[in-house]
């Protein structure tokens, strides 16, 4: 998966998760969380999404790399480019 | 059968538990000892009637666009719809004592002024106390038990405000006898009286069938039928199950909602030294009254009345079978539906001694459910308009009952008093969710479910 395509699965995720928040300004380097409502729990569901649908183990120390969706895709690019 | 995670028990706990778990592509089952899901929220059908058990209300009503509070939060985990629920909120509820009546629905606004007009020399209190409620994290499983009696006692200092605060929210969810936990204080005050009532029009039914299908869609396998006779522990682990058929079954991890005590003498290994007292007290009963018409037709269109006949609030089992001098009176009618229910109902529920209840034969249990309704039916014509000669059916279900359905020890509606926050017991890889870790309400028992899947199972890699 090319950087994009990572970028446009994580959206698709957040917006599942999220289903009641408008995502359409959501900005790439600040928080997630600092610009919609999400919370611990719905933090989770993003780590298992990407589990569910590749397969990929997030360890609970690098939670805190996912917190922008530009640091996610920074980290989920070399777990992701084979996929 | 080996499963990646074993549920004990089908009420709205493990139910969503299991959503949960099964969405995230785990194996998981749930046993479930009666032949019907719910727990202490269930219902039955008599005589052509549909009935519910437990839920009068669903607490933590929000209208729609509201997103941080508990029930758009749980739907959220389940990815279930705010429609699924088809909740209706409710119209009026209040607490009544001697000499004062505090109404509220579901505006917070309204509540506050209702204290003032009452309580005008509380005012200010009255905010300081909604200010600490505001400033505490009633979901911190770390936080340190603390009694909300002290905690309100030094805020409020009009001991009747205090115990008409406390009457609703003990009534719907304090497993402790006269005190409450803070915390416990807090989720109950937020989700009746910041948030509200709401019911489906189907009842409780619409809100099991939705979590029951769900369950099924993500994959989970649902046994109900199925009694636990024993786990079986060894090197700190629970190892397999045994059920009643003979089966056994194994699991990487077990969540039981069964309640912490309930579930603790089911272990192999157990030492009943103690354990039985720690079971909770609080039981009650439940009179319901069909009647030939609408409640509001007789002027009352009040959805939950609170009620206590003297100054002080006696939350506590009482030493006779039943105590008829407080108690909540629920008409199921009296909510914002688009159609109106099929016939009027009355609920009213009581404090009750299950270990009375459990001594008496057959033919005093039948006697002895008479009487009471008679007694109970007296003191609530006291309150709201006489009914009586409009009843058509009635049925009362007692601790027994209670018992039947879900399994607690004395029919204890709210489980033990101390409750297991984190969810651990000394095997590691047995949890506890559900009444007895100590989210309550029926949004509370469902939360219990979701956090108690997260920390245990899903957050492990």
């Amino acid at each position: 998966m090319t950087k994009e395509q990572i970028r446009s699965v994580l959206m698709e995720i957040v917006a599942q998760i999220i289903p009641d928040e408008d995502l359409s300004n959501l900005k790439g380097d600040i928080p997630i969380r600092e610009q919609v409502e999400l919370d611990s729990m719905d933090f989770l569901d993003i780590i298992m999404e990407l589990r569910k649908r590749y397969g990929l183990e997030v360890p609970e120390d690098d939670y805190k790399q996912l917190a922008t969706i530009d640091s996610s895709v920074a980290y989920l690019e070399p777990r992701m480019r084979n996929l | 059968m080996d499963y990646d995670v074993l549920i004990v028990g089908a009420g709205m706990s493990g139910l969503a538990a299991g959503i949960r778990l099964a969405y995230y592509d785990k194996r998981v089952c749930i046993i479930e000892k009666h032949y019907r899901v719910g727990g202490l929220n269930s219902f039955y059908n008599r005589a052509g009637r549909k009935f519910d058990v437990g839920l009068h209300a669903m607490t933590n009503y929000v209208p729609e666009g509201v997103r941080s509070t508990p029930l758009p939060k749980l739907l959220r985990q389940l990815k279930l719809k705010r429609e699924d629920f088809a909740l209706c909120p409710q119209r009026m509820s209040a607490i009544k004592f001697p000499d004062k009546t505090l109404r509220f629905n579901n505006d917070l606004d309204f509540f506050v002024q209702e204290v003032v007009d009452n309580f005008p020399a509380q005012a200010d209190n009255f905010q300081r106390l909604l200010k600490a409620i505001f400033e505490y994290d009633e979901l911190n499983l770390y936080a340190r038990p603390i009694s909300a009696r002290e905690v309100v006692g030094s805020v409020i200092s009009d001991p009747l405000l205090m115990e008409m605060v406390f009457c609703p929210l003990m009534f719907y969810g304090n497993a402790q006898e006269h005190d409450m936990e803070f915390g416990q204080f807090v989720i109950m005050f937020k989700g009746i009286y910041c948030e509200g009532f709401a019911r489906p029009q189907a009842g409780v039914r619409q809100i099991l069938d939705v979590l029951v299908r769900k369950y099924r869609d993500c994959g989970g396998e649902l046994r109900t039928r199925c009694a636990v006779t024993s786990i079986r522990a060894a090197n700190g682990r629970v190892e397999s199950i045994l059920l009643e058929n003979g089966e056994v079954l194994t699991a990487d991890r077990i969540l039981s909602s069964a309640g912490y005590v309930e579930t603790m003498r089911l272990l192999s290994d157990h030492d009943p030294t103690g354990l039985e007292d720690e079971a909770g007290q609080l039981s009650m009963v439940e009179f319901i009254v069909v009647l030939d018409k609408e409640p509001a037709e007789m002027g009352h269109e009040t959805t939950i009345v609170f009620y206590n006949h003297s100054d002080r609030f006696d939350y506590r089992k009482p030493d006779k079978l039943v105590n008829v001098s407080n108690g909540v009176i629920c008409c199921p009618n009296n909510f914002q539906y688009e159609t109106p229910l099929p016939e009027g109902m009355i609920r009213i529920t009581n404090l009750a001694n299950s270990d009375l209840w459990n001594r008496l034969n057959e033919e005093e249990y039948k006697t002895q459910k008479a009487a009471w309704l008679e007694a109970s039916l007296n003191e609530v014509v006291r309150l709201i308009p006489d009914f009586r000669d409009s009843i058509v059916f009635t049925d009362v279900f007692t601790p027994r009952t209670i018992r039947r359905f879900t399994g607690h020890i004395n029919g204890a509606v709210y489980g033990t008093p101390n409750k297991t926050k984190m969810g651990i017991t000394r095997l590691a890889n047995l949890f506890i969710c559900g009444t007895d870790q100590g989210f309550l309400g029926i949004v509370g028992a469902m939360l219990s479910g979701i956090s108690m899947a997260n920390l245990h199972v899903l957050q492990k890699a």
